[in-house]
């Protein structure tokens, strides 16, 4: 198992590597410069901005003192959206609260749709059935700023219970945007965990199961459940780096000061280091993720034990 | 001998989209304490679906019993609330599966599987009961027990995993063991060894064996007795001789005939002609009439009653009816009943 991590962890940064200079190049090649909307500066002015952060060397210069700059962890400072601040920094504080209402909307919609999901299944065909059912179509079509919109109102706006926006009251103001941010991944669990379930409840070894004398609830949680997880872990992971990495439209509606909105912002201005900065660390967090998911796997399912661990 | 498992006039039918499915229709049969007995027939006789009724295993929201009843340690089995029935299955009455490579858990260790039911049936601690299922493990000829108690089903082979399913169904000394196609998705090396061995464990707790098969082969090598079912009902019962050397129903010849055997010159293998009956719509008369070149007028009209042969040998059909007119069975059928004392082509020798 060491030895597995080790070789993916080399993998990991080669990709990274791989990544960076892509984006890097990808930068260079669109039109615009971060300075470009600044029409008023003098040729003299522009000659000392550009020398300031390095934009005057030739590509291959740039290239490199990026990339060097990478290896120390140092992701440069930004050009024009919050001048001179240093990136890392920026991401690091904006990240705060996307994670949080990411993390908790998460874990809300993975418990709840598992949940649904799973009673959907044992109950096939019956109300509850079609209501989980009902539950999940709604999650998965209706945009999450209409339940942003509709949760300020009601829980926000008419029964005061919540914050209706910004980020002034600690927990209670993550309550609201977590839940709209929950909705897809509920819905998404919902639906994976029922058709897994089902498949796996008509399998031999759960009618192997019965006939031992397990009752219903037994044989779904002891038997089905883990069984059933291997499709909901591979869509719920990169999901999972969706949400926490930042809802742009949701923190826009709950004017929570999130890393979505940054990135978002940072490509309108051309704002070069904190695109990098913030893909770079968008890139490690999916690459993570992915290695997560697949020690998983070897977890739930002993037959795909990964390679190079012992027997 | 004490008659364990009674079923009587058993009827069972599956709701489905396209209607009422009558898959049993009327099935009578006896077990005995100790006994093998097989139940044989095509696919879609209702030979599984029978066993599975016992067990209750069919999904409850399409399978509806009519009519009779299954009657086990004097209780009706039908009747029972699922609590009741899950006090009985896996420990008076197990079940072993025809694929073992599906019927275990793959991400349970073997171990957990095995301790599962003693844990349930059984107040024992769980380091006893990991006990018992090493002796059971080593019962079946399960080598090294101990080390694979901790290993998933993906690591054994198709013949070992079936020795787990055994080693499962007998965790709890059950009083009855029904064996759907044990041997069916094995090789035929491992097949005679898993056989073996169901004769050998039989003989060690003294179990009742409920043997579904289609096999004529498997059905010679284990059973005391032998059910012929077809289209939902038991066509003929008899011990294994009677069926094999002395049987009267159209589609018991219909099948020995079509059991390849060494001794015949024939070249070309018998096959039954025509399909199974639409269950939907199953026939007013004899569900086999349609396919027996032996059918008469009445088999279209009316439903055989069983006729007796001997006291152990019964079989619905109306050529045995004392009117009917006889009728010569195929070659390789009366080349068998010449063996048989009491048969009318019996020509002296013994079976």
């Amino acid at each position: 198992m060491a030895r597995y991590i080790g070789k993916r962890l080399i993998y990991m940064v080669i990709t990274l590597a791989l990544i960076a200079t892509f984006t890097f190049f990808l930068m260079k090649i669109l039109p615009g410069s971060p300075i470009a909307s600044a029409s008023k500066l003098s040729p003299e002015q522009r000659a000392v901005v550009e020398a300031r952060y390095g934009l005057n060397e030739p590509l291959p210069v740039q290239y490199f003192d990026y990339m060097f700059g990478l290896l120390k962890g140092d992701l440069g400072i930004s050009i024009n959206q919050f001048k001179g601040a240093n990136v890392t920094d920026l991401i690091l504080s904006r990240m705060g609260p996307s994670a949080q209402i990411g993390f908790q909307g998460m874990i809300l919609g993975t418990i709840i749709g598992v949940l649904l999901g799973m009673v959907a299944a044992l109950r096939q065909n019956t109300w509850i059935d079609y209501s989980s059912t009902l539950i999940a179509i709604i999650g998965i079509s209706i945009p999450s700023f209409v339940f942003a919109t509709l949760l300020q109102y009601w829980l926000g706006v008419k029964l005061e219970w919540f914050p209706v926006a910004l980020w002034k009251d600690g927990f209670m103001s993550s309550v609201l945007p977590s839940i709209a941010l929950a909705m897809f991944p509920l819905a998404t669990a919902a639906r994976f965990i029922r058709t897994e379930m089902i498949e796996v409840l008509s399998s031999d070894y759960i009618t192997l199961a019965k006939a031992k004398g397990s009752s219903g609830f037994e044989v779904a949680f002891k038997h089905a459940f883990r069984n059933a997880l291997i499709p909901l872990v591979t869509v719920l992971g990169p999901m999972a780096v969706g949400i926490l990495t930042g809802s742009l439209v949701v923190e826009q509606v709950f004017a929570i000061p999130g890393i979505g909105e940054q990135f978002v912002k940072s490509i309108m201005v051309n704002d070069f280091s904190i695109i990098m900065g913030t893909t770079i660390f968008f890139s490690v967090f999916l690459i993570v993720v992915i290695l997560i998911v697949d020690i998983l796997y070897g977890i739930i399912d002993p037959r795909i034990r990964l390679s190079g661990g012992k027997n | 001998m004490k008659k364990i498992l009674q079923v009587k006039d058993l009827e069972l039918s599956f709701n489905t989209f396209n209607g009422e499915v009558k898959a049993i229709r009327g099935v009578n049969f006896d077990l005995y304490k100790g006994e093998t007995l097989a139940i044989v027939g095509e696919s879609g006789s209702g030979k599984s679906v029978t066993t599975k009724s016992i067990m209750r295993l069919l999904p409850e929201q399409s399978a509806v019993f009519k009519n009779g009843e299954i009657l086990f340690d004097g209780r009706d089995l039908t009747k029972l609330s699922d609590k009741e029935m899950q006090k009985i299955r896996g420990k008076d009455i197990s079940m072993i599966f025809q694929d073992p490579m599906t019927s275990l858990n793959p991400t349970m260790p073997i171990g957990r599987q095995i301790t599962e039911p003693i844990l349930k049936h059984q107040k024992i601690s769980k380091s006893e009961a990991k006990k018992v299922a090493i002796d059971l493990l080593r019962l079946v000829g399960m080598p090294k027990p101990e080390l694979r108690m901790k290993q998933y089903p993906h690591q054994f082979s198709g013949g070992q995993r079936q020795r787990i399913v055994i080693a499962i169904s007998l965790a709890c000394n059950p009083q009855i063991l029904i064996a759907d196609e044990p041997t069916t998705a094995l090789d035929v090396t491992i097949q005679a060894q898993i056989l073996e061995l169901m004769k050998d464990l039989q003989k060690k707790i003294d179990t009742s064996i409920i043997f579904i098969t289609h096999d004529l082969g498997v059905v010679a090598n284990v059973a005391d007795r032998v059910a012929v079912m077809y289209g939902g009902k038991i066509v003929e019962i008899g011990t294994v001789d009677e069926i094999f050397y002395n049987p009267q129903h159209p589609y018991t010849w219909g099948l020995l005939s079509s059991m390849p055997s060494l001794d015949t010159a024939e070249s070309k293998l018998y096959a039954i002609p025509g399909t199974p009956p639409d269950l939907l719509a199953p026939p007013k008369g004899d569900a086999f009439a349609l396919r027996s070149e032996y059918a008469l007028q009445i088999d279209m009209e009316q439903n055989p009653p069983f006729f007796k042969v001997s006291d152990t040998h019964q079989a619905a059909t109306w050529l045995l009816h004392p009117d009917a007119p006889r009728v010569e069975p195929p070659l390789s059928v009366i080349e068998r009943m010449k063996k048989f004392p009491g048969s009318r082509y019996y020509e002296g020798g013994a079976v």
